[in-house]
C-alpha cells in the first residue's frame, strides 16, 4: 500500500552467506568461523565452498572469539557469527579483549538481534547488544535494514581494517534500501520537513510505511536510515534536527542504551531539539509470534503514529 | 541391580515416558517450532527423575527440602513441561500453549513464568553452575535436599560447563549428581565431529566424578544409577547416558536435522502412529 514497499521479504541471513561465499573467492586468505549455528546464519554456504577455511567450533563462543583474534593478528580477515545473544552477551569480554583491545580484524556477523527471535523466548532475544558493542572504542556497529544493506555492509567492513559487529534479524525484511550502503554515512529513504524518523534494522520499514500514512494528512517526515550506527553520521542527524525540528528515533532494541540514546545526547550537546524513542522498555522479551511481539512491546505502527503526534505538538505544529 | 527393580514400576515409567514422548510431537507440531531431538532423547531420563528419583510434591512447590532439578540444556523444555504436567505440576492442557505469546511455557524454562522450574535456561553451560550453588546452599544449609543437572553432550563443548563441574568436584558435592543426555548430535552434525568432547568418562572421572556409564533409554540402568549415586557420599556422581537423538519416532532418531524443527501435520501424524504403536509392547 505505500510508496516503498515495493519488493517482498527478503532474508538477511541468505544475503549474508552469499556475500560471504563471494567475499572468499576474492581473498583467498579470508576465514569464518560459527559456533554450531551455520545452518541458521548462513555460514554454512562458505563452509560448503571452503571447507579448508571454515571452523564450526561447537558451542564455545567466547573461545570462538578468541580464536577468531588469533588468526586475525596473523594479518587474515576474519568472519564469526553466531546468534547476538551469544556474540555479545557470551561472549562479550573475548570481543572486548581479545578483538578489541587487540584491534584485531575480526568482522562479528551475528543473527537473530532483537525480538524478531520471537518463539525462542526472552533468553535469545538480545536488545542490550548495540548498547554493548557501540561502547568498545574501535568497534565499528552496522545495524542493516534490508538485504541489500546486509550484502553492501558484509563487504564494507572486510574493507576497513578493524573489529566490526553487523545485527542481522532473523526474519525476512522487505528491501527499504537500494544497497548503496557506505560506513559512516545515514541514507535519506525519505525526504520531509515537519519531522525526522531515525530508525534502524527491522523498524526502518514501519518507519516508512507510518511516514506514508502521515503525509496523507500532510505531515512531511523524513526518514534516515542509520544503519551505521557507529560510526554515527552526526551531521546528517543534525541537519535534520535543524530542518525539522523533532526527531522520533525507532529501534528494535532497549530504549536505555541504543540508538534513542545516542541520538538524544548528540542532539542535546549539539542542537537540542524534541527528541522521542521508541524501542524496548527496560524488559526482557518472551515467546510470542515475532511481529506480534513488537507490538505487545511498544513498536506498533500505532504507537509510533502517537509518538509521531506527541512531537507535533511539542513543536506547535499542531494543537 | 536391575533384577531388584520391581518390573511393574519400570512398565509404569516406560509407559510414561512413551506419553512425554507424545507431548513432546504434539506441542512442538503445535507452535510449529522448538526442540524436538534433545526432548525425546532426554524424555526416559527426566521421566525417572520426575516419578521415581526426586522427592518432590506437585502441591508444595516451595517445600524447602525438595530436591532440585535443574536442566541446563533448556531448549528440551517440552520434555520437561510435558514431565512435569503428567506428574502434577500444572494442567496438561496447558501444554497446548507452548511458546505462545503470554505463556507460561516459554521457549526455554522460565522459573519467573512458571514456579515449578528451579532455575530459567536457554544459553548453554549455566545450568551446572546454578546447580552447584545449590547444591553448596543444601550443604550450608544442612539440609537434605539433593540436585540433579541434566546437561547436553553440545553443551559440553562450552568452557563454563567444565569450570562448573570442576567446582562440583573441588567441593566434593555428594548432594549433586550431573546427567549427561549422551544422544551424540548437536545442531549442526555429530559432536565428534565438530568439536570431539571424547573421552567424556574419563573427563568426568578426572572432574573427580564418581562416574557411570549407562543405556540411557533404559529404564532399570536409570533407576540404578540413580541409586548408586545416592551411596555415593565421598564426592558427586556423573551418569552418561547413552541415548538416541530424536529416539521413539523412527525418522527423528539420529537425525540432527530434527534438532530445532518442528514436524509437520504428516510428520506429526506418523510420529503419534509410531508412540501408540509401542504401547504395552515389551521393552
Ligand atoms: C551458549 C549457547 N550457544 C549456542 C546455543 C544454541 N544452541 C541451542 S541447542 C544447541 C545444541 C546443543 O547440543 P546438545 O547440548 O547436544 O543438546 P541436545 O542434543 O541434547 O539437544 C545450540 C548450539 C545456546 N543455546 N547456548
Ligand atoms: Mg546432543
Amino acid at each position: 500500500m505505500s510508496a516503498f514497499a515495493v519488493g517482498k521479504p527478503e532474508s538477511l541471513r541468505d544475503a549474508y552467506g552469499k556475500a560471504l561465499v563471494a567475499l572468499g573467492e576474492k581473498d583467498p586468505e579470508l576465514v569464518v568461523f560459527d559456533a554450531d549455528l551455520s545452518g541458521s546464519t548462513r555460514t554454512i554456504l562458505f563452509g560448503q565452498k571452503f571447507p579448508d577455511r571454515f571452523f564450526n567450533v561447537g558451542v564455545m563462543e567466547p573461545t570462538m572469539m578468541t580464536m577468531a583474534a588469533g588468526l586475525a593478528l596473523q594479518g587474515r580477515t576474519v568472519y564469526a557469527s553466531t546468534f547476538a545473544v551469544f556474540a555479545a552477551g557470551q561472549a562479550y569480554n573475548a570481543v572486548r579483549q581479545s578483538i578489541c583491545y587487540n584491534q584485531a580484524n575480526v568482522k562479528i556477523v551475528a543473527t537473530h538481534g532483537g525480538l524478531l527471535v520471537g518463539a525462542d523466548g526472552g533468553t535469545h532475544q538480545i536488545v542490550e547488544d548495540i548498547g554493548l558493542m557501540r561502547g568498545l572504542p574501535g568497534m565499528t556497529v552496522i545495524v542493516p535494514a534490508d538485504a541489500p544493506t546486509t550484502r553492501a555492509a558484509t563487504f564494507a567492513v572486510a574493507d576497513r581494517y578493524g573489529p566490526a559487529y553487523v545485527r542481522l534479524t532473523r526474519e525476512n525484511l522487505p528491501p527499504v534500501t537500494d544497497g548503496s550502503f557506505a560506513i559512516g554515512k545515514a541514507a535519506e529513504l525519505r525526504s520531509g520537513s515537519d519531522l525526522t524518523m531515525v530508525a534502524v534494522g527491522s523498524l526502518v520499514a514501519r518507519a516508512l510505511e507510518v511516514a506514508e500514512d502521515l503525509q496523507k494528512v500532510g505531515v512531511s517526515t523524513r526518514v534516515l536510515d542509520f544503519a551505521s550506527v557507529k560510526p554515527f553520521d552526526a551531521p546528517a542527524l543534525l541537519r535534520a534536527a535543524r530542518d525539522t525540528g523533532a526527531i522520533l528515533v525507532l529501534e528494535e532494541h532497549s530504549v536505555l542504551t541504543g540508538v534513542g540514546a545516542l541520538v538524544a545526547s548528540t542532539t542535546s550537546e549539539n542542537s537540542p531539539v524534541p527528541v522521542r524513542r521508541v524501542g524496548v522498555p527496560d524488559l526482557f522479551g518472551e515467546s510470542g509470534e515475532p511481529w506480534a511481539l513488537l507490538d505487545r512491546y511498544g513498536m506498533s505502527k500505532e504507537r509510533i503514529t502517537e509518538e509521531a503526534w506527541e512531537l507535533l505538538k511539542a513543536r506547535g505544529k499542531v494543537q | 541391580m536391575a533384577e531388584e527393580v520391581p518390573a511393574e514400576l519400570v512398565r509404569s515409567l516406560e509407559g510414561t515416558a512413551r506419553e512425554v514422548r507424545k507431548e513432546v510431537i504434539r506441542m512442538t507440531f503445535a507452535a510449529q517450532s522448538g526442540h524436538p531431538g534433545g526432548s525425546l532423547s532426554v524424555a526416559d531420563i527426566l521421566t525417572t527423575l520426575v516419578f521415581h528419583e526426586l522427592r518432590i510434591d506437585p502441591a508444595r512447590v516451595d517445600w524447602p527440602d525438595r530436591d532440585r532439578l535443574v536442566l541446563s540444556k533448556g531448549h528440551a523444555s517440552p520434555a520437561m513441561y510435558a514431565t512435569l504436567a503428567l506428574r502434577g505440576f500444572l494442567p496438561r492442557e496447558e501444554l497446548s500453549t507452548f511458546r505462545q505469546l503470554g505463556s507460561r511455557l516459554q521457549g526455554h524454562v522460565d522459573r519467573t513464568k512458571l514456579p515449578c522450574i528451579e532455575a530459567s535456561t536457554g544459553c548453554l553451560g549455566q545450568g551446572i553452575g546454578m546447580a552447584v550453588g545449590m547444591a553448596l546452599d543444601a550443604r550450608l544449609r544442612k539440609a537434605s535436599y539433593r540436585t540433579y543437572a541434566v546437561i547436553g553432550d553440545g553443551e559440553c563443548q562450552a568452557g563454563p560447563t567444565w569450570e562448573a563441574l570442576m567446582a562440583g568436584g573441588h567441593y566434593r558435592l555428594s548432594n549433586l549428581v550431573v546427567i549427561l543426555d549422551r544422544n551424540g548430535l548437536e545442531t549442526d552434525g555429530s559432536t565428534e565431529a565438530i568439536m570431539g568432547i571424547e573421552p567424556i568418562v574419563e573427563k568426568f572421572r578426572a572432574f573427580r566424578y564418581h562416574t557411570i556409564d549407562i543405556d540411557g533409554h533404559s529404564i532399570p540402568a536409570l533407576l540404578d544409577a540413580f541409586a548408586e549415586a545416592r551411596r555415593t557420599t565421598d564426592g558427586p556422581t556423573a551418569i552418561v547416558a547413552r541415548t538416541v537423538k530424536g529416539k521413539g519416532v523412527s525418522f527423528m532418531e539420529g537425525k540432527h536435522q530434527y534438532h530445532g524443527k518442528a514436524p509437520n501435520s504428516a510428520e506429526a501424524e506418523q510420529a503419534l502412529a509410531e508412540l501408540s504403536r509401542g504401547e504395552g509392547a515389551p521393552s
